[in-house]
């Protein structure tokens, strides 16, 4: 299929940016997404102009890098998945495609479509681990008994990769259903309830020094997160910040 | 604690403890009004006891009316603080394919519901604070219902309060369930729950506006 395209390209995070047209023509529809952004990408180094920046790392939805914001939507019109799963058949032949970089002042763009998601780190460094005595006589963790609910919530929890569409996709620029998964993958087993009330306290106060947006609850995290994390993670996090602080 | 409410979940369940008063206040409210409609002395007896009580005017009154207004400025200052969360706006957003028009848009429904307001403490409340306790007429028992009839004579009064309604209800449609999910209850999430929230956010704007219908045709 041929396809037009309407990409943000920016040089550098102080350059001011603009949606530019591109073409790109023979587009297969098995093809996913960032297939096509390569075909784009070869057009354009072989042409010697500067090719799109994006970002992507396993191409298979698990680590969570590519970022885009593809016709309104975090990671395109398809349910549960990262844009590396997007395939090309979710497009028509004549399709005019805009493709942005996540937006939040929380995420500042670095170029084009790549931009910075550290702040996602900062707010796991402030409370997203456990402590373990690994001096050689840890405690097996099977041998902690965990009901098999709390397992599979935490595990559900757990699956969030930090991709971000849940912030580039709230009207708030809200970091809550990450936080939220982050707070429950914890807060549901025993080894992380020893650090719990300092764990959200610290992790909310590091999200909202970072800029994100507060909550409405619109739930739009939720159907576009490519992992389903599902919204009673923030109503965990909020249940888990006001037991902290009684 | 007082870090607690400096926090953005914790303005955010401020705003849920506000917005559950207020809930509980509008099922009184229309139910006290409903009763203009069965019976004129029921309602006059009602809103005598109502307007006079202390209980109700000294302490019910004033926490009513912070709670009015803490609501709405809470809502403006989250809606500021969301705003300044996206510094650059997309060229192209599709929120209707994951949200509710509703959930998108409560600061609008919200003004709309606070211009209503302004007019509705202009009609009535600053009408009653002026006979009671400014021009100190003495109380006559039986004068509420014919100042309620009256108000909706003009069908642009009847017209305002139809539009405040709908917009009400959509306010509520999303509000009554999102107030629970603020508080941390699973239960948002649940069907009873959710249609619990429909009913309030249908039923309690229809009743005001059955109110104001049946006394623009029935005076
Ligand atoms: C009697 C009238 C009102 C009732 C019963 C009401 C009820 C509610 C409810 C139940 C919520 C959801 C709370 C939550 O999600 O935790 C809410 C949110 C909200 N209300 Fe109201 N409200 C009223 C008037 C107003 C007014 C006058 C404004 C003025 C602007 C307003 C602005 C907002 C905003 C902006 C939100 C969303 C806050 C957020 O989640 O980000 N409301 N309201
Ligand atoms: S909650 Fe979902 S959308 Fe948000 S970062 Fe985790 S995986 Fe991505
Ligand atoms: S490239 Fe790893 S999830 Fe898409």
């Amino acid at each position: 299929m041929n396809l037009t395209l309407k990409i943000w390209r920016q040089k550098d995070s102080n350059a001011k940016g603009q949606m530019v047209d591109y073409k790109v023509t023979d587009i297969s529809e098995h093809m996913s997404f960032l297939e096509m952004m390569d075909v784009l990408n070869e057009q354009l180094v072989n042409s010697g102009e500067d090719p799109v920046a994006f970002d992507h790392d396993c191409r298979e939805g698990i680590c969570g890098m590519c970022s885009m914001y593809i016709n309104g939507e975090a990671h395109g019109p398809d349910r549960g998945v990262t844009t590396c799963q997007l395939h090309m058949r979710m497009f028509k032949d004549g399709d005019t495609i805009t493709i942005e970089p996540f937006r939040a002042s929380a995420f500042p763009v670095l170029k084009d479509l790549v931009v910075d998601r550290t702040a996602f780190e900062r707010i796991q460094q402030a409370g997203g681990y456990i402590s373990v005595n690994t001096s050689g006589n840890t405690q097996d963790a099977n041998s902690i008994p965990i009901s098999k609910h709390a397992a599979d919530e935490a595990m559900d929890a757990a699956t969030c990769i930090g991709c971000g569409a849940c912030v580039a996709t709230c009207k708030n620029s809200s970091a809550m259903l990450f936080v939220g998964a982050k707070v429950s993958q914890y807060a549901l087993l025993p080894q992380g309830q020893i650090e719990a009330a300092d764990r959200v306290r610290n992790m909310v106060a590091q999200m909202d020094l970072e800029g994100f947006g507060n909550c409405t609850n619109t739930g739009a995290c939720e159907i576009e997160c490519p992992k389903g994390i599902s919204l009673d993670n923030i109503a965990r996090m909020n249940r888990e910040l006001m037991k902290a602080s009684i | 604690m007082s870090g607690f409410f400096k926090s953005s979940i914790g303005r955010k369940v401020a705003m849920a403890l506000s917005a559950f008063f207020l809930m509980i206040f509008l099922l009184m409210h229309v139910s006290v009004n409903l009763l203009s409609v069965f019976s004129e002395d029921t309602f006059n007896a009602a809103s005598h006891f109502m307007g006079t009580n202390w209980l109700v005017q000294f302490i019910m009154q004033p926490i009513l009316i912070f709670g009015v207004i803490f609501h709405f400025v809470m809502g403006f200052v989250l809606e500021i603080k969301n705003r300044k969360a996206r510094n650059v706006s997309y060229v192209s957003n599709n929120g209707a394919a994951n949200s509710t028009w509703m959930s998108r848009n409560m600061i609008y429904s919200g003004l709309v519901i606070l211009a209503f307001l302004v007019l509705h403490f202009a009609d009535f409340w600053i009408h009653e604070i002026n006979v009671k306790y400014i021009a100190m007429h003495p109380e006559d028992p039986t004068r509420y219902f014919h100042e309620l009839q009256e108000k909706f004579v003009p069908i642009w009064r009847v017209a305002a309060y139809v539009i405040a309604f709908v917009l009400l209800g959509l306010h509520l449609a999303h509000g009554f369930t999102s107030a629970f999910q603020s508080l941390g209850a699973t239960a948002s999430r649940k069907k009873t729950l959710q249609n619990i929230g429909k009913a309030y956010s249908i039923l309690i704007p229809l009743g005001f506006i059955f109110i104001a219908l049946y006394h623009h045709f029935n005076h």
